[in-house]
């Protein structure tokens, strides 16, 4: 009996190769976007930290010479001697015909993991970069280097510009250093009971970690993709319900007639299981690869690119790794699962003598959407107290959950109501019957057009969390990193002398004064400021009053951050206790992201008055030509190369991987569309069949094929349009959950959301050409349906 | 991350060829091999011997605290080299690492360092006797009586260990076969050092003393490339006398298996081919693999019948080539202590 029963089975999907198609490439398209994100999730999360690290080139702890710009040998041996984990760092000069390359000689065996990545290409290893000499270069640089030195200079890619890297020994060589080092990295790790540097080092000065806060930014940012991964999820498991129940309910006479041949219902049911989890199996894997295959597609440049230092690859590099498959495969089988438990009931309940008309007719009364309606209110309801009383991550993701399981809910009941509207407007018979077809038509379409929703709600809130991310992000980097170049200074006598080079140099020079001190109770650090056009430019605030610039640098207002202000519980226009005899107005507040310390700023002037011992112990410079400042000032004014650092690089670099990592965000736009726009294909494709004996009239009474497919199109952009325009604000909504309250749960502290609304324009738009897209081919063979098709609808008319 | 691949880099100095546990199978051109019947020079001998390619001062010791508690702790220094020579500067061609250990019977700490030779932050000298590596050394007037120092993110330790015996020598006459294709290594011991000092671990200070062996081994070949690993024990009876004996797994499951047997007085009674048996009992889940942590050992010529049973079985060597190394209970029909080196359980 068995076998009998399996081949009736399975001749449904002989006799219905496309809807078998339908439901393979639906659970593989799935499986594809969810494994697809995973990807780009790991790319975006590598890309970033790339950046965060780049930036935070001073991540480590630094020693540095208390004098002059040498460090001995020696004391890095005593120093190692003692226990202490440092690493030496060469940096110089090197001459070559087409101008000075930027030398910096490191040491693999002792360098903290972190250290910017280099390729290793597969003819040079580690023994060549030891003890031979090799050298690592951009192309330009490479190639001007090969005309010059002697070692072997290979080619990559990540190395900054006008930077060659190698080894310590080779770089002491090359810079005729023998025995002599720049600076030593010191690793964050370090053995207990350690001797004080003083007492080994004493020639040298730590210099702290330089802290940016763009790890945390993107500490931030690794969470809302997280979030988004999930959703990607959640439409994933949508498309592959529709597809299933589709598919189910298709069977539903095959099954009856079954049951009444007496094949015990259990034993079709656990056939009809084994069945599906064979189909999820075969449909996940090629999903997966399908996800790999998008993944490599959009990410070319990955695997070249992140290779770590000498060839250890690093996280972020594209793999096929047992989490993807896994996780594809565990979504293909959950979402058969799920969409397949409710088919299931329903045919385990379905009396054995019952027509077997498929449900589709039975669900066309709005009790199913009224019912699904209520669902969502109470879920809204759900949501909205967790929104006002709800604290912490989780329940803020329960409050993501609500918002989007209850927009996908509700969304039947917009559709009747929208269409009952147009309804009532049509005064034409055609637009009349074409209304109330299109309303017997929303049962059958929802589940894929709630896929629709999701996917362009996913979409907006993708793109929203995003762009605002990447404005905040830019501001920032604007902002802290403004000046071109920053050079420091080791000895406060030299403060004075370095200032009137620079001042004859530079366009702008910015002193940075500061000091530790406490306000209002809060630790900050006090900012003395040089008010001008960069402070004036690219200084953003969270709220400001009028002219906060004038008024810093006349000594009469004072900027702080977000964290002093909220600690403080003061907010603009209240008046703040500098110093004890020093109270001035709050004229505007920055934003810090997550820095623990507070932060003030007061004119230049003014913290002179208050700090007339301290002078600057480094420089902001602006500068039109860093590059050659840079080399200006090393060569001509004998600044040295260690204390200069180039911002202007370092954002370059940090600002061009963001933009890849916007582009793989774009293409995961049109991915999510495609994938709807298939579950809509499908959906249309299934209601086809069943739908001409409701057509076959309307034929007949003179409406001609050729204007049915016009109609069928019409109506998919209508339903389309509807849903997109839901699915607008359900983005939005979404993106501000991540930006302002999921962020604020697990940081503390808000990221600006920005709007941009061209961009919603041409999703819309997207969205519904995908949807015309996906209804095109069942409008054409609605066009092409033979007259005898209709006609037979007559001749079966009982 | 980028360390442990650099240094996966330097245990395979020719990556093509390399093969066996770490590479010690790979080809040995251009570096000495060791032949049979070596005549040693001491002191001289203590030092380095840069023209092989690898080469270690291996010391383990079994120790008690004062409320009878046993410890163990590791000090090793490898010298691997790039190229058979050295050099003045950062381009000598000699790698040094090392690893330290401390184990308890509920915790096993770990540390490990690595170095370049040529620019004094680590390397060997005879006379006076020192072996160091950044501030970890094993350093004293003579071979025979050191300070044992050694430090990391959570213990150190600081011991005295002076030799009670005379040195012991591997195979034939410190010429030690590791295969049956002829690969070997210069091979002896001072099994004989009484050692105390103390102990720093994250609960305090703790008063220590014991015995410590310390293997000297120095090779450019030491296992054929058909060989996947070794099993290797160092035991110390009640009665005074000693074993060392190890397995070097084949591929084919097949091993070699080679023992000295140490009277209290130092002379040696060398064991061939399948003489010394030894029989993993109980598996131990750890680092993700299964290592044999309770072993049936075997030297049917000496009577010894007896089970070696990990002191703390999570003794794993979480360093850039991973391996397992711990003290060890001796029961059977001998009892004692000693310490067990796992290698190459993937």
């Amino acid at each position: 009996m068995i076998p009998t029963a399996l081949t009736a089975l399975l001749s449904h999907w002989r006799c219905n190769g496309l809807q078998f198609f339908a439901m393979i490439a639906g659970l593989a398209l799935a499986t594809a976007l969810w494994s697809g994100v995973q990807a780009i999730n790991a790319e975006a999360r590598a890309s970033y930290d790339a950046a965060a690290a780049t930036l935070g080139e001073g991540q480590f702890d630094q020693l540095l010479p208390r004098t002059g710009d040498v460090i001995d040998q020696s004391t890095y041996i005593e120093l190692r001697r003692a226990g202490w984990q440092v690493s030496p760092v060469l940096e110089g000069r090197l001459r070559t015909e087409a101008g000075s390359v930027r030398l910096v000689g490191l040491d693999p065996l002792t360098a903290p993991g972190t250290i910017a990545p280099v390729g290793m290409q597969e003819d040079a290893n580690f023994d060549d970069f030891l003890t031979r000499g090799v050298l690592f270069a951009a192309s330009d640089v490479a190639e001007s280097l090969a005309a010059t030195v002697t070692q072997r200079v290979i080619v990559d890619p990540s190395i900054a510009p006008g930077v060659a890297l190698s080894d310590i020994g080779v770089a002491q060589t090359l810079l005729s250093a023998e025995r002599t080092l720049s600076r030593l990295i010191i690793a964050s790790a370090q053995p207990i009971g350690l001797p004080a540097l003083s007492e080994v080092a004493p020639s040298l000065v730590r210099q702290p970690a330089q802290d940016t806060g763009a790890d945390r930014l993107t500490d931030s940012f690794h969470l809302n993709l997280t979030a988004f991964g999930l959703l990607s999820f959640a439409v994933g498991i949508f498309i592959v319900h529709g597809t299933i129940s589709l598919a189910f309910e298709q069977r539903r006479s095959m099954v009856r007639t079954l049951r009444a041949l007496g094949v015990p219902i259990n034993l079709l049911i656990a056939m009809m299981i084994s069945e599906l989890i064979a189909f999820a199996l075969i449909a996940g894997g090629i999903g997966v690869a399908i996800g790999y295959v998008i993944a490599a597609a959009l990410l070319p440049n990955v695997a070249a690119t992140l290779q770590g230092l000498y060839g250890a690859s690093v996280a972020g590099t594209l793999e096929l790794r047992p989490e993807w498959w896994l996780s594809g495969m565990a979504i293909a089988v959950l979402g058969t699962g799920l969409a397949a438990a409710g088919a299931l009931w329903k045919i385990a309940q379905m009396p054995l003598l019952a027509s077997a008309r498929p449900r589709a007719w039975a669900v066309a009364s709005g009790g199913t959407a009224w019912r699904l309606g209520a669902i969502a209110a109470l879920l809204f309801v759900v949501g909205i107290g967790i929104a006002i009383w709800g604290q912490g991550l989780t329940l803020a993701f329960a409050l993501l959950a609500c918002v989007l399981i209850g927009a996908a809910l509700i969304l039947p009941l917009v559709l009747h109501g929208a269409v009952g509207f147009a309804n009532q407007r049509a005064r034409a018979a055609m637009w009349q019957w074409f209304w109330a077809d299109t309303r017997q038509q929303v049962p059958g379409m929802s589940l894929a057009l709630m896929a629709l929703l999701l996917a362009t709600a996913a979409n907006v809130g993708v793109s929203t969390m995003v762009s605002s991310f990447r404005v905040t992000f830019v501001d920032f980097l604007d902002q802290r990193l403004a000046p071109e170049l920053f050079i420091r200074v080791e000895d406060e006598a030299l403060s004075l002398e370095l200032e009137a080079i620079l001042l004859t140099q530079a366009r702008e020079v910015l002193p940075l004064l500061s000091t530790e001190t406490e306000i209002a109770g809060v630790p900050t650090d006090l900012f003395g400021v040089r008010v001008g056009p960069t402070y004036r430019e690219n200084w953003l605030f969270l709220e400001e009053t009028p002219n906060v610039w004038d008024r810093v640098e006349d000594g009469r207002a004072v900027v702080v951050s977000e964290q002093l202000a909220r600690r403080a519980d003061l907010w603009t226009g209240d008046r703040l206790v500098i110093a004890p005899n020093l109270m001035l107005p709050i004229a505007a507040i920055v934003a810090d992201y997550g820095n623990p310390l507070g932060q003030a700023l007061i004119s230049e002037a003014v913290f002179h008055e208050l700090y007339p011992d301290l002078v600057p112990m480094s420089f902001g410079v602006r500068s039109d030509d860093p590059t050659a400042l840079r080399d200006r000032l090393t060569t001509e004014y004998g600044v040295p190369e260690t204390a200069i650092t180039d911002q202007s690089r370092i954002k370059a670099f940090s600002l061009g991987v963001f933009e890849r990592t916007f582009t793989v965000t774009g293409a995961l736009n049109i991915l999510t569309l495609a994938v709807a726009a298939f579950a809509i294909l499908m959906s249309l494709l299934t209601l086809a069949s069943i739908r001409v004996p409701q057509l076959a009239p309307a034929w007949a009474l003179g409406l001609t094929r050729r204007k049915l497919g016009q109609l069928e199109l019409i109506r998919a952009v209508v339903l389309a349009m509807v849903t997109t325009l839901l699915a607008i604000p359900l983005g939005l909504m979404l993106a501000w959950v991540l930006l302002s309250y999921v962020n604020v749960e697990a940081f503390g502290w808000k990221l600006p959301m920005y709007l941009f609304p061209g961009h919603y324009a041409l999703l819309t738009l997207f969205a519904l050409l995908a949807a015309a897209f996906a209804a095109l081919w069942p409008a054409i063979r609605l066009a092409r349906t033979p007259p005898s098709n209709l006609l037979k609808v007559f001749a079966n008319d009982r | 991350m980028i360390a442990r691949a650099l240094l996966l880099i330097l245990w395979l100095p020719v990556q093509a060829a390399a093969q066996g546990f770490a590479g010690l199978g790979t080809d040995a051109d251009g570096f000495a091999v060791p032949t049979p019947n070596p005549v040693f020079d001491f002191p001289k001998d203590h030092g380095a011997h840069p023209d092989y390619r690898i080469e270690w001062w291996y010391l383990t010791a079994n120790l008690t605290g004062p409320d009878g508690t046993a410890y163990g702790i590791q000090w090793t220094l490898f010298r691997s080299a790039l190229a058979p020579e050295t050099r003045e500067g950062w381009s000598d061609p000699q790698v040094w690492f090392a690893h330290a250990a401390v184990t308890t019977p509920d915790s096993h700490l770990v540390a490990e360092r690595i170095a370049r030779g040529g620019i004094g932050q680590a390397g060997v000298t005879v006379e006076p006797f020192a072996v160091w590596i950044d501030d970890w050394q094993m350093a004293g007037p003579s071979f025979d009586e050191v300070r044992l120092t050694a430090r990391g993110q959570a213990f150190a330790y600081d011991l005295g260990l002076q030799a009670k015996g005379p040195l012991v020598f591997h195979g034939e006459g410190g010429f030690s076969v590791k295969s049956a294709q002829g690969q070997a290594s210069y091979y002896y011991s001072q099994p004989f050092y009484e050692v105390t000092g103390t102990l720093t671990l994250p609960t305090g200070d703790v008063a220590v003393t014991g015995s410590a062996w310390l293997d000297r081994e120095w090779s450019s070949q030491p296992l054929a490339d058909t060989q996947s690993g070794w099993d290797w024990f160092s035991l110390s009876f009640d009665s005074g006398d000693k074993l060392m004996g190890f397995l070097l797994r084949e591929d084919d499951s097949m091993s070699f298996s080679s023992a000295t047997w140490i009277a209290p007085d130092g002379t040696t009674t060398a064991y061939p081919d399948g003489a010394f048996t030894a029989k993993p009992m109980t598996w131990h889940k750890v680092a993700g693999r299964e290592v044999p942590t309770e072993w049936a050992v075997q030297l049917r010529d000496k009577g010894i019948d007896v089970t070696v049973t990990a002191l703390n079985p999570d003794a794993w060597m979480a360093v850039s080539i991973p391996y397992w190394e711990g003290p060890v209970t001796v029961q059977g029909s001998h009892n004692g202590r000693g310490y067990l080196e796992l290698t190459g359980y993937e």
